[in-house]
């Protein structure tokens, strides 16, 4: 029998449900198994009922929710809360509703800052006073991860999580299961680059050039980006991007790691990992510009990445 | 006393909204708007990141269309920087967009606005939905899964990634396509263009005759388009200039860095997306009798001021089309018809850019420099004119950032849509959900 689901996305970009539709082949087998009370991509159910008329945002009762996205005002706070109280496991899915993702990088302003700059300092807007109708929901203090709100039961990081491991989380649930994680091992673990422990030091290198390689050459015979003079977050980042066999995918575009699968493990902290990790070839980690942001790309939640005071201007 | 329908929320579409229906006494539309309720903020913590970085940090804006934002990103980049991209890069930046297309493309039409007319607008909403599509039509389904896949893995055994890209960089891109790549896609291009001629044949014989009713009933507005066509004024979605048209289908060519002068925004409090207006018009109104300044873009609004196709198949249906519905073609339901005959476009290109002998060139970036600049990039998004607009400073770090995305210049055009189409389908107080279902077609043509 088909297991009742709870989908939505929160604060999200839509690319994690577009993964969810990448699985591929094993779709159309998995889709059966599957039973979509509410899934906002693909299926007309409404909170408050098919015509419009109730007054009580309505989640179904479900086996498994999966919610993508951050925390970022009052009505997905609202709603996580419900989707929490309506299914028996809740899957995050993607690094926004892991660690707050690309958007939680607003946590750096206040919020009124944040509203200042959209309604009244856009080059082609009209000022206008921040909107407010009852229908826009309130901000929430932070962009917040989802399990700074409720319980999580699994989590699928990524941006986007690889098909393979959504397809793989899920089946497991439906076998009965009620755990899933990726193993703990960096990017670092599974790159082929050749890697020597060393680089020409100096500050690192911005990217505002290509790395080195021969393209007929595979990555086995590059160099490591960090080696290269590059900041890649590969060290400090988990692995998985590329799914069950591949190469980590921003690697095998001839790119940096940018770290959207977040860190290794629980309580590490990727940002001073990082700067040792740069500093162990003979870099200077010192020498990039905005490192707290890039470092903290995808994990601004969880007070990663707040308000700092304000610096004296130069 | 009036009523409020509150459908939310608005589904098969790619964000955060909800529509609101308010009906008088006699239970006729008094009212109706389209609320846009989510708001990240790029615009503010985009300021002090490397311009460097733009291009794979805005990509996160939309988890559709990525590479859209990506492309556009790289343009405006390389125009702080003031470098132009070799040949090679700018043909493989626009390969990775056309692929993109192809792939966005097939997703809306079979998975999200499919259910509506093979299953039905007044199907129950369990079977109304994709899941429906596979039991119904389970070869297509197939297919549909299949050509999907296809798309991603070109993309990815690339570029590496198909979702949230980097490949594009300012001054270029980070690799070359070696002949073996080359051969390795060829075949599944190929492919591709056969699903999309496949797809269009397959729409116009058996999916559009059967709505004309609903198409020329649901969501009409009589509004301006914006669009980008090259010197020839041929259809591009990599870069070319603006054009902008009124109803009456004159128009005005302008540059894509000289926006400000023709685009303002508007704010409402009752929505968190802006409302671009076509400030060269003068006024700005989205009353239903008599809107002012409101134009729309996305495929409709294209192929609307284009001249022609940039590819000669997708030329043919554009005539077939014309000839039905003339220029410009005013019934919304048609931006699904659009959407088609750019597929075709989309694909043909990959199919020819993959044997440009120029592709395979290992020119692919020149150096840049970071330096304090201005630079506006635009590209056609799948769904409509995406404008990035930085600036920098001595350090190259962002000091101002502005985007106008393709879904927001439609917004004043989804919320009189919205409007026609509940005032055409909602009378007396009568309504159920598969006329409510309509009200949401309308949004959905737009592919917000």
């Amino acid at each position: 029998m088909a297991v009742n689901v709870v989908e939505d996305w929160l604060n999200a970009c839509s690319g994690c449900e577009i993964s969810i539709l990448n699985i591929g082949d094993p779709l159309l087998d998995l889709l059966p198994e599957i039973n979509f009370v509410h899934i906002t991509a693909l299926v007309d159910h409404k909170f408050f009922g098919q015509t419009g008329d109730g007054t009580v945002m309505e989640i179904p009762e479900a086996v498994v929710g999966i919610v993508s996205g951050g925390v970022r005002n009052e009505e997905q706070k609202h709603e996580l809360e419900e989707i929490r109280k309506k299914t028996k496991f809740l899957i995050s899915l993607g690094s926004c509703a892991a660690y707050g993702g690309v958007p939680a990088q607003a946590n750096m302003w206040k919020n009124e800052e944040v509203f200042e700059k959209v309604f009244r300092q856009c080059s082609s807007s009209t000022p206008a006073s921040d909107p407010d109708d009852p229908n826009v929901p309130k901000w929430t203090p932070t962009c917040a991860a989802i399990d700074e709100v409720v319980n999580v039961d699994i989590k699928i990081p990524g941006c986007p999580p690889h098909p393979d491991w959504i397809a793989e989380a899920v089946t497991s649930l439906l076998q009965g299961k009620t755990s899933w994680s990726l193993p703990e091992r960096s990017v670092c673990d599974t790159c082929p680059v050749i890697r020597l422990q060393k680089s020409g030091g100096g500050p690192v290198k911005r990217w505002l050039e290509n790395m080195e390689f021969d393209p007929e050459e595979g990555l086995e015979k590059m160099r490591c980006i960090n080696e290269q003079g590059f900041l890649c977050m590969g060290p400090v980042t988990l692995a998985g991007c590329a799914g069950k066999t591949g190469v980590p995918r921003c690697v095998q575009a001839r790119t940096p790691c940018r770290g959207c699968f977040g860190p290794i493990r629980k309580g590490v902290q990727p940002m001073v990992d990082m700067m040792g990790a740069l500093s162990s070839v003979g870099l200077d980690p010192k020498s990039i510009l905005d490192r707290r942001a890039l470092m903290n790309r995808y994990t601004g939640g969880h007070g990663n990445l707040r308000v700092l005071p304000a610096r004296p201007v130069k | 006393m009036s009523t409020v329908i509150n459908i939310q929320p608005v589904t098969r579409i790619e964000g955060h909204a909800k529509l609101s229906i308010t009906l008088d006494d006699a239970g006729n539309v008094a009212d109706t708007k389209f609320h846009v309720q989510t708001l990240r903020g790029f615009e503010k913590f985009c300021e002090g990141r490397p311009v460097e970085e733009m291009p794979r940090t805005v990509c996160h804006i939309c988890g559709i269309c990525p590479w859209a934002h990506h492309l556009a990103s790289s343009k405006a980049a390389d125009a702080c920087f003031g470098v132009t991209p070799p040949p090679t890069a700018v043909k493989l930046r626009r390969l990775m967009q056309s692929i993109a297309y192809v792939s966005d493309k097939i997703l809306h039409f079979y998975f999200l606005a499919a259910p509506d007319f093979v299953i039905g607008p007044d199907a129950d909403y369990g079977v109304r939905n994709v899941v429906g599509i596979v039991q119904a039509a389970p070869d297509i389904a197939k297919q549909v899964v299949h050509m999907r896949h296809l798309g991603a893995q070109m993309l990815e055994g690339f570029a590496g990634r198909a979702i949230h890209p980097t490949f594009s960089v300012p001054g270029g891109v980070s690799k070359p396509l070696t002949e073996t790549e080359r051969q390795k896609m060829l075949p599944s291009a190929r492919e591709l263009l056969e699903f999309s001629k496949f797809t269009i044949k397959f729409a116009k014989e058996n999916v559009f005759p059967k709505y004309l009713d609903a198409i020329k009933s649901i969501g009409v507005i009589d509004v301006g388009c914006l669009g980008t066509v090259r010197d020839d004024g041929a259809l591009d979605f990599y870069d070319g200039k603006l054009r902008m048209m009124k109803t009456d289908g004159s128009y005005e060519d302008f540059a894509y860095d000289d926006y400000l002068d023709y685009i303002g925004e508007w704010v409402e409090p009752w929505s968190y997306q802006k409302f671009p207006y076509a400030k060269k018009w003068g006024q700005f109104n989205m009353s239903p009798e008599n809107p002012e300044g409101v134009y729309r873009v996305n495929c409709l609004a294209r192929i609307n001021v284009a001249d022609k196709m940039a590819t000669p198949l997708a030329q043919a249906e554009l005539d077939e089309f014309r000839a039905t519905f003339g220029r410009p073609a005013r019934y919304t339901l048609l931006y699904h018809y659009a959407r088609l005959i750019e597929l075709l476009q989309a694909a043909e290109t990959v199919v020819e850019l993959l044997n440009d002998p120029e592709i395979t060139g290992t020119d692919i970036r020149v150096p840049v420099t970071a330096k304090e600049g201005r630079g506006v990039g635009c590209v056609e998004a799948p769904r409509g004119t995406l404008i990035h607009d930085y600036e920098c400073d001595g350090d190259g770090l962002i000091t101002k950032l502005n985007m106008i995305v393709g879904t927001t210049h439609n917004n004043a055009a989804i919320n009189l849509s919205v409007n026609q189409a509940a005032r055409e389908v909602i009378k007396g107080g009568k309504y159920d959900q598969g006329i409510l279902n309509r009200v949401e077609m309308a949004v959905r043509s737009y592919d917000p």
